[in-house]
């Protein structure tokens, strides 16, 4: 845990130090789940319809946008090298990073979710689940896009590969977090979509550091 | 005693690339006895006093072979190193120093061969090796973005061991940064961004050095420093590894070259 917590700390002082990294993705988020609207219409009906999977494909794009910069740097100043021969277990310290990453692309995602759902006609009970599915869902994005990005590590257009690589994992998050807050608006109850989506955050946190560590020990051969 | 000593020998033979008078000054702790299968009545030699015992801390390599694409950088490679003793390893550029560095602490699975801490092999030794050895490669492993004592701190977190700044400012004066401790790293030269990594030799107790270039971008003052800290740490029992092509200001040591 403390080695977790080492990893954490640092990459969000790094963080701190480059903040509009983070601020970056957070706009786009913002942006492009308000050009939706903007561009189909002020009918409430269809923006409640399209809402769910707007803001879903959108936190997907957007956590894309940081997954480039989480091994790059450390890759290229030697940092990555040191970790793997540090006397700390290697694959803790990248969950740490995987969940600096999360607190930095994620978090603040799920946080804002609720606003802009209000743009689409959302309820407030709609908005509940959608917080909660978000809650569930973007640390398995992060997670899975760490796989991705340690695969694509030091690869020349690893950003273009490593969508391509990711995107198609994503869907059964997109397909679970979206569908839990129509199930939710069409009166069934979201708790099935919910269940599902843990049980992928509960099989992501246990094996996605490990397939990340292994990606990255061969990246740094 | 017969046996193992035709054993070493062979063992010598089969290392080309040493050059011949390396092959005596290496290998003068190192004995096959572990690998080489003795005969019973042998067995009990090892311990008798007559003969050399394995030293607390050894590092030895054994057989190493490493290949990048097609072509072969080194083949059939053994060497080990004792307590205070130091392993330069020479060869011209693309020569295969670094990977030779690289195999020997882990980050590189050799092709063949291994490499042995305490004739533990180093994968099988894992925690209580990487504890033991300290990898400073050339990349600096310095955040532009951090200040020479975060980043000492940082370094340090990620290694396990506990630095407050006052300790990493300490570290960082007596390696010729007085006075910078606390500027971002991105305004510092090459050289004072090297001397961040060097001062990590100060604050990360380990018993094995694998430095490659320690002398790169340093002035004439810092390469005396450094002479003189791996000279304090071998005095103390430690082992140092490191590869460079300006003279080491330390006592004689071994050496390997590495043919092109």
């Amino acid at each position: 845990m403390n080695t977790i917590l080492v990893a954490l700390r640092r990459d969000l002082l790094l963080a701190a130090r480059r903040r509009s990294e983070v601020v970056t993705a957070l706009f786009f988020f913002v942006v492009v789940v308000s050009l939706f609207p903007l561009g189909i219409g002020p009918e409430p009906a269809m923006l409640r319809r399209i809402g769910p999977g707007v803001l879903w494909v959108a936190a997907l794009l957007a956590t894309l946008l940081g997954l480039p910069r989480l091994f790059a740097s450390d890759h290229a100043d030697g940092t990555l090298e040191q970790m793997a021969l540090s006397p700390r277990p290697f694959a803790l310290l990248v969950a740490g990073k995987i969940a600096a990453h999360w607190l930095l692309c994620g978090l603040p995602l799920v946080l804002l979710a609720p606003l802009l759902g209000l743009q689409f006609n959302l309820n407030p009970g709609e908005l509940q689940v959608l917080m909660l599915a978000l809650l569930l869902g973007t640390p398995v994005l992060s997670l899975i896009g760490a796989i991705g990005a340690a695969l694509t590590l030091g690869v020349r257009g690893g950003g273009t590969l490593l969508a391509l690589l990711v995107l198609p994992l994503y869907v059964p998050t997109l397909i679970f977090g979206a569908g839990a807050v129509e199930a939710q608006s069409a009166g069934l109850g979201s708790s099935a979509q919910l269940s599902i989506l843990g049980a992928l955050l509960a099989l992501a946190v246990f094996f996605a550091p490990w397939a990340t560590t292994a990606a990255l020990r061969i990246a740094i051969e | 005693m017969a046996q193992i000593v035709l054993s070493l020998m062979r063992g010598l033979a089969r290392a080309p690339i040493l050059p011949g008078w390396a092959r005596t000054t290496l290998d003068s702790t190192y004995t096959d006895a572990q690998t080489t299968p003795i005969p019973a009545s042998d067995r009990r030699r090892p311990h008798s006093p007559s003969f050399p015992a394995v030293p607390s801390f050894m590092l030895s390599a054994h057989h190493l072979r490493c290949s990048r694409g097609d072509r072969t950088l080194f083949a059939d490679l053994s060497l080990s190193l004792a307590p205070g003793r130091w392993l330069q390893v020479g060869g011209i550029n693309g020569a295969g120093k670094t990977t030779l560095l690289r195999t020997l602490v882990g980050l590189n699975p050799p092709d063949d061969g291994e490499v042995r801490w305490n004739d533990t092999p180093i994968r099988a030794a894992g925690e209580d090796f990487r504890r033991a050895c300290l990898y400073l490669g050339h990349h600096a492993a310095v955040k532009d973005e951090l200040s020479p004592v975060e980043n000492l701190r940082q370094a340090c977190a990620i290694d396990g061991v506990a630095l407050d700044d006052a300790q990493a400012g300490d570290a960082l004066r007596r390696i010729g940064l007085r006075g910078r401790g606390h500027l971002p790293t991105s305004v510092l030269s090459a050289g004072q961004k090297r001397r961040v990594l060097l001062a990590r030799l100060l604050v990360r107790p380990a018993t094995l050095w694998v430095l490659d270039e320690p002398f790169a971008a340093l002035d004439t003052d810092a390469v005396a420093l450094m002479g003189e800290l791996i000279g304090a740490h071998l005095a103390q029992g430690g082992l140092a590894i490191l590869t460079s092509h300006q003279p080491a200001p330390l006592p004689a040591g071994e050496f390997v070259g590495l043919a092109a």
